[in-house]
């Protein structure tokens, strides 16, 4: 961050300030995004599509915080989705089988089940040493077999859902979806946590240097597996929130949306080299690819295009990082070699 | 190669590995055998034979991707766009095998842009094949929508689901034969093989040696993408069925069985032959589960317990290997330091 403001008072200008700082990038491309798209179609900026965008941007956002702290460390969660999956119908059936269940009861079960659910990837990781993509790509498919054996063609009903649950994804409070208050609340807590605490700064130094990091005394197995235990715990209360969101849930709830999420991450900044990127960057990645897809609807583009812009977009996201760190390298030699 | 002592060690360690698969394997089919009357039936091995064809055909570039240190997650949706754009050009009255032709040749344009990426601007293949996972499913989504294309011409259907005359194995499986050998050459065989161990060894080393790294590596994301698209076409014809959804979560069993068959994660290692056989492996279990009923489902958790369980035994077993040789050079050395001290 210091060099980021060093290079702006070195007079470089504020275009090279923009492609130092990926946030200021993604803000500026949402504003233009969605000016483009309000002058061709008004009915985009009305409050209703506004708080649409809102809640469907939250739950990918709240994916993201995990996702963040797992690729910093140069790793990889591919199995959020069907960890979402399970607990979106686990608090669905705890609402069905017990009605009168307080739903903090319920939200707390979504994350309790989500947590264990991150163990399993954590032990193997940490402790099994599998790789990360091998690991998640595994129980990806694990968890979601297991979800459709133990749903089994069932399906949880928005009139089995308490109000009060579903007034989450529904409500306001200041104009704002109460589920996007969580989220804005839990990425204030990661971007203050990730950027304060030691044990923020040893995710970033994970992924920086794995090495440099072991010999710093970090305890680097205990790390990546408190990353996934946390990306399971998000994934959980994601599964809680995805039932007060849509209220109908079945086997396939959130299918594929590991690829959205992980889309989100990396256009947000946060390098799949790991140690590069910030939480508030990334949720920024979620929300321009989130104003995309909308802008793709009120163009009326097919939905069928969606998938492919993600997946160019993603591209572009990796491209754009492996440039900015080669330029960096390339000056960092340059300065070097004049001391 | 000259016999030395190495290299015998080396080739000890990989058919140790092949020999528990063997084992495996013979296990599974007299369980099969025993356990459903219905299993060893000409008609019930010419299915099995021909389920295996796709995933076996996208694994046998895979292995030499992952010898490489390399991996390529976007085989499926390469084999989905190639079974779309086949439906499309047969939709719009394209002679057959000329689309055959063009499907291929998408499958090449599509590793190459895999390799490209990966090779040119040195970005990790898990992210661009991630990515291109992404991008290539969504073409076929683009290509066709949710449309769905069934009317093949008998000629070209009947290669899918055909048998050898007087014999029960099918086609497809031919195909596969025939190009399982020709990889088996190519890596065990000649110097190109060899070069792909040296990368997956030590990529620094390698490059000093004079290995074409770039070159070697962008061909093979090619030969992913064509023979992608080739698995595309054999599953048109074998269900005479084009969807933009065909294949969807098929790396997943590609990437089992290329682990499961004895190839490291860290690279330089591995067989043709292991992984034809963890394949055989994988579809005997799958086809003896589906003869007893169990649900699709309980085959995607086994398949994805094949992937992890094929990385942690190893793991396991060198861990404990290492565990065991440092406890023994301590009891050495204090039976040394024993004998100096009575001294």
């Amino acid at each position: 961050m210091t060099r980021e403001v060093k290079n702006a008072s070195n007079g470089t200008g504020w275009l090279n300030v923009l492609m130092r700082s990926r946030e200021a990038s993604l803000v500026l491309l949402i504003v233009v995004l969605t000016a483009v798209t309000a002058t061709l179609n008004p009915r985009f900026l009305t409050p209703q599509s506004l708080k649409d965008l809102m809640l469907n941007v939250s739950i990918i956002g709240l994916l993201v915080l995990g996702q963040t702290v797992i690729i910093l460390m140069r790793q990889i969660d591919l199995s959020i989705s069907s960890t979402v999956g399970i607990t979106a119908f686990l608090s669905g059936i705890l609402f069905v089988s017990h009605p009168g269940i307080p739903s903090l009861a319920v939200v707390f079960a979504a994350i309790l089940a989500g947590l264990l659910l991150g163990a399993v990837n954590a032990i193997l990781i940490a402790w099994g040493r599998i790789p990360a993509l091998i690991t998640t790509l595994g129980t990806l498919y694990i968890f979601r077999g297991a979800n459709y054996a133990w749903v089994h063609g069932r399906q949880v009903n928005a009139v089995n859902v308490p109000g009060s649950f579903l007034a989450i994804g529904t409500a306001t409070f200041l104009g704002i979806p109460i589920l996007t208050w969580i989220v804005l609340i839990l990425l204030v807590v990661f971007a203050v946590g990730l950027r304060q605490y030691r044990a923020g700064r040893e995710y970033y130094a994970i992924g920086s240097n794995p090495n440099a990091a072991i010999l710093a005394g970090i305890n680097v197995s205990r790390r990546i597996a408190t990353g996934f235990l946390i990306s399971g715990a998000i994934a959980g209360l994601a599964g809680a929130l995805w039932l007060a969101r849509f209220g109908t849930v079945d086997a396939t709830a959130a299918e594929g949306i590991e690829l959205t999420v992980i889309t989100s991450t990396v256009v947000g900044g946060v390098a799949i080299t790991g140690g590069v990127g910030t939480v508030v960057g990334a949720v920024l990645g979620a929300l321009l690819l989130s104003v995309f897809s909308s802008t793709l609807v009120f163009l009326r583009v097919p939905s069928f295009w969606q998938q492919a812009f993600q997946g160019a977009m993603l591209l572009l996201a990796i491209a754009v990082d492996a440039y900015l760190a080669y330029r960096h390298a390339l000056r960092s030699r340059v300065k070097w070699s004049r001391v | 190669m000259s016999q030395n002592q190495t290299s015998t060690r080396r080739l000890a360690g990989t058919v140790g590995w092949e020999a528990i698969l063997v084992t495996l394997l013979v296990i599974a089919i007299l369980g099969g055998t025993l356990l459903n009357k219905d299993f060893l039936t000409a008609d019930n091995w010419s299915n099995l034979l021909a389920n295996f064809v796709e995933i076996a055909l996208m694994a046998l570039p895979l292995t030499l991707i992952v010898i490489t240190k390399e991996i390529d997650l976007s085989v499926a949706s390469i084999l989905g766009l190639s079974s779309s754009l086949l439906g499309l050009l047969w939709d719009a009255k394209v002679a057959m095998p000329l689309a055959i032709l063009l499907c291929l040749l998408v499958g090449a344009v599509c590793g190459a842009l895999n390799g490209f990426l990966i090779v040119r601007f040195r970005l990790p293949s898990l992210a661009v094949t991630i990515g291109t996972l992404a991008l290539f499913r969504g073409f076929a989504y683009i290509l066709l929508g949710d449309k769905a294309v069934a009317d093949f011409p008998p000629k070209y259907t009947s290669f899918g689901i055909g048998v050898i005359p007087s014999t029960f194995v099918p086609v497809p499986f031919v195909l596969f034969i025939i190009l399982a050998v020709i990889f088996w050459v190519l890596l065990h065989h000649t110097t190109a093989g060899r070069c792909l161990y040296a990368i997956g060894g030590n990529q620094t080393a390698a490059l000093f040696s004079g290995v074409n790294i770039s070159r070697l590596k962008t061909l093979l994301f090619v030969a992913s993408g064509v023979i992608s698209a080739l698995a595309g076409i054999v599953y048109t014809f074998r269900f005479s069925s084009s969807r933009a959804d065909n294949g969807t979560g098929f790396e997943l069993s590609a990437i089992a069985a290329v682990f499961l068959g004895g190839v490291t994660v860290q690279g330089g290692k591995g067989t043709v032959t292991g992984v034809v056989l963890s394949l055989s492996l994988i579809e005997i279990i799958n086809n003896v589960l589906t003869l007893a009923d169990v649900a699709n489902e309980i085959l995607r958790i086994i398949t994805g317990s094949l992937l992890i369980i094929s990385i942690l035994l190893p793991n396991l077993i060198a861990s404990t290997r290492e565990r065991l040789r440092l406890l023994q050079r301590q009891r050495e050395i204090a039976k040394l330091a024993a004998v100096s001290t009575t001294k």
